[in-house]
């Protein structure tokens, strides 16, 4: 599913140079529920990007969805993106379309499938994150926790086998970070969806599979919690 | 029948019309964007409007004209200055084979006195022989008639009011009088010329009076000489060969061209285009700077949105199509009230003015066309901006 080896990775250029990435190594199974966490400014976010084909690999060697991402062309990026489910720390819905729009942009991706077979798979996802009430509300009358929700729909929308979530949590609360995690963990599951996510909440490391935490560039394994006892 | 199905793919294969959405759930500034837009499209449509209204009404009188070639003085240089040559150079052109018939015109500007307040107006004086055919409109030979009796004029029921209700006063059957130059004239009838740019109301009246109101004018000398031709007759070949036939002091010309040597006169002698097609300039500017605002200004607030499109797989030309159809939305949804509007203000110009000022197609057309350039023109600038999404940096 996905392959990292020996990444490193630099911003800037000449003395302004930095190293953020050194020599990670990881590897995602199909279906597995990876959490990645560690202190601001280690190369998370950093590392996510290339996994998503959102940047140019600068060394080291990353195999995402059976595609080598080593030089690989703009082009070849975008397409892979399509096979991959982003979901951000701010929602980024499209503040002009409804709950419904939002997610069918998603499912548009979707090749060889009519308007209709695309609306009604929108509508579909909006149920299954339990929106089916809000089809028509623009994001602005959406709360937190359904924005992100319309969020987890809209990458799941496009059929991706793979979901990267930066922080989905940062901006909920308690109660609702908790639901949008389970959620997110619970429809992954049904479509055997692998799943990618950085977080520095630590009231949601326990729906990890494996947790993995990065410190300066580097990555060191770590165990994953037991669930918090239920109050 | 055959296409439904390729629609139906068409149709079943459209995705969320992101560029509407985007300009039609942001009401105010769709509004700004249209307003702005319109009112281009409004100011060009008046300053073309009236450019090739003053030039058409310029050629108001030559249009009417019952003839194929015209001959006039190389010393004219429009209708309002319009120089005499001798009338024989007319007759001589009867020695032409294919010339069928003449007619002499005097041509010359008089001063009318408004027989209400006995003010003087310049008015445009055409004098003939009244039994000559002279303009195509067949009516006027038989209205021609009264101007046997001298002293008589046949008086342009569109001239601008200021020369009185000479018209109204006439229908009503009282005897209208007026003074040409301290010379009495009565109206004998009344003809539909309409007014020029160089003229504001015609009056029509034979040889003889002509040469009492005006009795500076040379004997045997005319200012314009109508010639018509036998048909199946080719008028550049008769041009030419009456060209190498008569002196130097005479222009020949086609009906055509000398409704061009009258428009040329005014599009080129005076600022009248230069300043009307600076007017249209100018709008099609205020028009570019106010879409480009609008477009740059939704392309910057929605930057974060199109980098998530870009981020889940859209193409970057996919983008730039959705500001492209949001300018192509533009310059349609603009340009209609424009044209209505435009539709409306050359009735009031025609009204006011009496100006011949119509929405033609060409000119609906060009409109569009400027407008569409507009708009698409800022959308292409405001592309530009898209170019700073980058998805990489949304996470």
């Amino acid at each position: 599913m996905v392959e990292v080896e020996g990444l490193c990775h630099w911003y800037g250029s000449s003395e302004m140079r930095r190293q953020v990435l050194q020599q990670v190594n990881l590897t995602i199974q199909p279906g597995e529920v990876v959490l990645l966490t560690g202190p601001s400014g280690c190369g998370k976010t950093t590392l996510l990007t290339l996994v998503g084909a959102l940047r140019q690999v600068q060394q080291g060697h990353v195999r995402v969805l059976g595609q080598d991402l080593n030089g690989s062309s703009r082009r070849q990026r975008q397409q892979l993106r399509q096979r991959i489910g982003m979901i951000f720390q701010g929602h980024n819905l499209l503040r002009c379309l409804s709950a419904e729009q939002n997610v069918q942009m998603g499912s548009d991706l979707l090749p060889n499938l009519g308007y209709r077979a695309r609306r009604d798979q929108a509508r579909e996802w909006l149920r299954a994150v339990g929106l089916g009430d809000h089809l028509d509300k623009l994001p602005h009358g959406l709360s937190g926790g359904q924005k992100q929700r319309v969020a987890i729909a809209r990458a799941l929308a496009a059929h991706p086998r793979l979901l990267l979530a930066d922080e989905p949590t940062a901006a909920l609360d308690k109660q609702s970070g908790r639901e949008v995690v389970d959620l997110l963990k619970r429809l992954a599951r049904e479509q055997h969806c692998a799943v990618l996510m950085v977080t520095h909440d630590p009231r949601i490391l326990d729906v990890a599979d494996r947790l993995v935490q990065m410190e300066d560039g580097r990555l060191i394994a770590a165990p994953v919690p037991e669930p918090e006892p239920a109050l | 029948m055959s296409g439904l199905p390729g629609l139906a793919a068409i149709w079943s294969r459209r995705k969320i019309p992101l560029s509407w959405l985007l300009l039609t759930r942001q009401p105010a500034r769709l509004a700004v964007a249209l307003a702005g837009i319109s009112f281009a499209g409004i100011l060009m449509f008046m300053q073309f409007g009236f450019r090739d209204g003053l030039f058409d009404a310029s050629i108001t009188v030559h249009k009417l004209f019952d003839t194929d070639l015209v001959l006039i003085s190389p010393r004219s240089s429009s209708s309002v200055s319009m120089a005499g040559f001798p009338r024989r150079r007319l007759v001589q052109t009867l020695a032409d084979p294919d010339v069928a018939g003449i007619t002499p015109v005097h041509w010359n500007l008089v001063l009318w006195r408004n027989p209400k307040d006995l003010s003087t107006r310049s008015i445009l004086a055409l004098g003939f022989e009244p039994g000559d055919p002279l303009f195509t409109d067949p009516g006027l030979a038989a209205k021609a008639k009264v101007l046997n009796q001298r002293g008589r004029v046949l008086f342009d029921e569109l001239s601008r009011p200021e020369f009185g209700p000479v018209a109204e006063w006439f229908r009503e059957g009282r005897t209208v009088e007026s003074e040409i130059g301290g010379k009495r004239v009565r109206v004998g009838g009344l003809v539909a010329l309409g007014v020029s740019f160089g003229a504001d109301g015609n009056i029509l009246t034979s040889s003889e009076t002509y040469q009492q109101l005006l009795p500076n004018t040379p004997p045997g000398s005319i200012e314009v000489g109508l010639i018509r031709l036998r048909p199946g007759s080719d008028p550049a070949v008769v041009i030419k060969r009456l060209k190498d036939s008569l002196p130097k002091d005479v222009n020949v010309l086609t009906k055509q061209g000398f409704m061009d040597f009258e428009k040329d006169y005014w599009r080129n002698s005076t600022a009248i285009g230069f300043i009307f097609t600076l007017g249209a300039a100018m709008g099609f500017i205020v028009g570019c700077v106010i879409v480009y605002q609008i477009l740059y200004s939704d392309v910057s607030d929605h930057l974060p949105e199109y980098a998530t499109l870009m981020a889940m797989g859209y193409r970057l030309p996919t983008l730039l199509g959705v500001v492209a159809r949001e300018g192509l939305l533009l310059a349609l949804l603009g340009y209609l009230p424009a044209y209505a509007a435009g539709q409306g203000l050359y009735s009031l110009v025609r009204s006011a003015t009496r100006l011949p000022v119509y929405m033609d197609t060409p000119r609906a057309v060009l409109v569009f066309s400027l407008i569409l350039v507009m708009c698409m023109g800022s959308a292409g600038m405001a592309m530009r901006r898209l170019g700073d999404a980058d998805p990489a940096e949304i996470f």
